[in-house]
């Protein structure tokens, strides 16, 4: 028997932050989405505005994220979530207003959605989990699949003749002047976790500072539909997704970060395979 | 705006209508014929003097959803568009009425199918009545016949609207939207207050206080068995809408051998038609509609036990009549008259049809 004398306030080292629910998470274990969820429900916490908070849900595998944050929350039709936040947040200035949504939901079926909120400077934070893959509806191509990437449409690889190219979105997004803030991050190990928070808690910062859209790509793992263990995943996701989504700042204080190229929005490994 | 007499046209008087009803945002695309909407708003600035957010945007997609996240904050939001756009817009309608969000959508109709013509029609009856989007679901649909019911409708539709919490549609067409005639404004209705809002919208995610669990906003159940009751709230919604919230209009019905149906348009050409025919000594009446949903099937049931037959008159190639059949069990002989594509029928043609038709 464990010793329950060691359970006291004094010894707490860590506890789920009060902005998520009790309700038990659907994600597949592994996934990135619960670790996502809980960097977001703890910058609101931190911020103190549980009760100023809206968030918009998207149609994919982070469906039901409104049952686990516990803020008010609209569930949007696939793709939308980025025109509901535009009237929550014109209506509703006061109101801190993010769109949590994955890569199909935001950067297929609601691409004009995206782009227009974003170049319209909305003063919103939009959350984008990038797996390169549609993981609710069983694992087909996404906009972000890897040229080559096996998918459940796409089952001898992501082919640029037949499927086209994989959409950088972000950086797309971080050319327009709308956008303040516009970073890609992880969450596959405890120190990417603390960087993405911080990144969360920055683009919700300046959107209490009126700077315009902030937007924060979580590059993620899909371990059920890219068929491995989450460790495996983790691993390719390093290999595959990161040279193509590479990790870090995009735009800064409204400038293009140093280093960063936005106009080569197309991945430098799709363009290699088409020449070769 | 005060009580006042003024001179305007169909379209003008909707966005008046919703400045002075306290509308708290308005998002729209352009499309011919209903432009006038966004534009006396865009002149009016209504958010330097009611705070009303005007904006325009990139689609009709995303104008419907602009409305659904709007109005699940539990503000007074509407739209506009014209047929094509108001077809885009059927995602989001079934979405609205899923998720119940009060909200009030304009349609100034033109002909189709698809691009069709900028001209006046009235072929969106079954997109209107008969679902439009997906899943068992209905608008209450208010069809303004004159530049006065456009203006007084928008008033009419909040109430409906919260009072079910149940999207609302306006259905005119291009002739009633375009054509300039005298109305009475009212005058000014303020916007809700915070406390207004929360007291006529419990539901809203206007941000999660302490005391209260987190307000969702969804059409989303994955659990038949739940989502089956639900759909039964809402069929029971539909059904007290039906008992309580009909509306129509009946004109010389009372010693009628035959009476025409029509609503919007349609009934003012049908109301000319009426003169004319009792003028030749035809008994004639006009049944008018103005609900759609709800259908008035049991008043209009009645009046057609009385007459020897039942001409609808309709901007289309027979979309209403249906109801119509319906309403009256083909007990008596129910035909159509309609032109379309863009078309607007005289009295005269009118006239003949029902001499043709009808009385014969």
């Amino acid at each position: 028997m464990a010793n329950l004398d060691i359970v006291k306030p004094e010894n707490l080292v860590y506890q789920r932050t009060k902005v998520l629910t009790d309700a038990t998470m659907h994600y597949c274990p592994g996934c990135g989405h619960g670790t996502t969820h809980r960097c977001v429900a703890e910058v609101i916490e931190e911020l103190g505005i549980q009760d100023k908070t809206v968030g918009v849900a998207p149609v994919g595998c982070s469906v039901l994220a409104y049952n686990y944050f516990d803020v008010d929350f609209q569930e949007a039709a696939h793709g939308r979530a980025p025109a509901l936040a535009t009237a929550v947040k014109r209506l509703n200035p006061e109101l801190n207003v993010f769109t949590y949504q994955g890569d199909g939901d935001l950067a297929a079926i609601g691409t004009a959605e995206t782009i227009h909120a974003a170049n319209r400077g909305e003063n919103i934070t939009m959350i984008f989990v990038n797996n390169g893959i549609y993981g609710m509806t069983g694992g087909q191509m996404a906009p972000t699949t890897l040229v080559g990437m096996r998918s459940a449409t796409t089952p001898y690889g992501r082919n640029v003749e037949r499927n086209g190219y994989p959409l950088r979105i972000t950086e797309l997004l971080a050319t327009l002047p709308g956008t303040y803030y516009v970073t890609r991050q992880s969450v596959h190990t405890p120190a990417a976790v603390r960087k993405a928070k911080a990144a969360i808690k920055k683009a919700f910062e300046f959107q209490q500072q009126k700077k315009g859209l902030c937007f924060v790509e979580i590059v993620s793992n899909c371990n059920s539909g890219w068929k491995m263990t989450p460790v495996q995943a983790n691993k390719w996701m390093e290999e595959n997704m990161f040279p193509n989504y590479p990790i870090g700042d995009i735009k800064v204080d409204g400038k293009i970060a140093e280093g960063i190229d936005v106009n080569r929005l197309v991945l430098d490994h799709a363009l290699e395979v088409v020449n070769k | 705006m005060a009580k006042e007499l003024k001179l305007m046209k169909g379209n003008e008087a909707i966005a008046r209508a919703m400045i002075a009803s306290g509308c708290d945002g308005y998002f729209g695309y352009p499309i011919t014929p209903q432009s006038e909407v966004m534009e006396t708003l865009m002149a009016e600035k209504p958010w330097e003097t009611t705070g009303m957010v005007v904006l325009q945007a990139e689609s009709e997609v995303a104008s419907i959803n602009m409305v659904y996240g709007g109005a699940a904050t539990g503000k007074k939001v509407a739209t506009s568009s014209s047929s094509p756009g108001i077809s885009l817009m059927q995602e989001g309608m079934t979405y609205l009425a899923g998720a119940e969000i009060p909200c009030v959508v304009v349609n100034v109709m033109r002909g189709g199918p698809g691009l069709g013509t900028i001209q006046p029609s009235q072929s969106d009856y079954f997109q209107s009545t008969k679902g439009g989007g997906h899943g068992d679901y209905q608008l209450y649909t208010l069809a303004p016949a004159s530049v006065q019911e456009m203006y007084d409708f928008v008033f009419d539709a909040w109430d409906i609207a919260f009072k079910y919490r149940n999207p609302v549609l306006i259905l005119s067409d291009g002739a009633i939207g375009q054509c300039m005639e005298k109305l009475y404004t009212r005058d000014d209705m303020p916007r809700w207050t915070e406390e207004e809002r929360r007291k006529n919208a419990p539901w809203g995610t206007w941000g999660k206080p302490a005391d209260r669990n987190h307000n969702i906003v969804t059409s989303l159940e994955l659990d038949s068995a739940k989502q089956e009751i639900f759909n039964h709230k809402l069929q029971a919604k539909y059904a007290e809408m039906k008992e309580k919230e009909v509306r129509y209009e009946m004109l010389n019905c009372e010693d009628a051998d035959y009476i025409m149906v029509a609503y919007g348009s349609s009934s003012r050409i049908a109301m000319k038609a009426m003169q004319m025919a009792r003028e030749k000594g035809i008994k004639v009446g006009l049944f008018r509609l103005i609900t759609l949903f709800p259908f008035p099937t049991k008043q209009l049931a009645e009046v057609a036990a009385k007459v020897k037959g039942i001409l609808c008159v309709e901007m289309s190639a027979g979309q209403m009549i249906e109801d119509v059949k319906l309403a009256t069990e083909c007990k008596v002989p129910v035909e159509h008259f309609g032109r379309f594509g863009g078309i607007i029928p005289t009295p005269g043609e009118v006239l003949k049809a029902l001499e043709e038709k009808i009385v014969k």
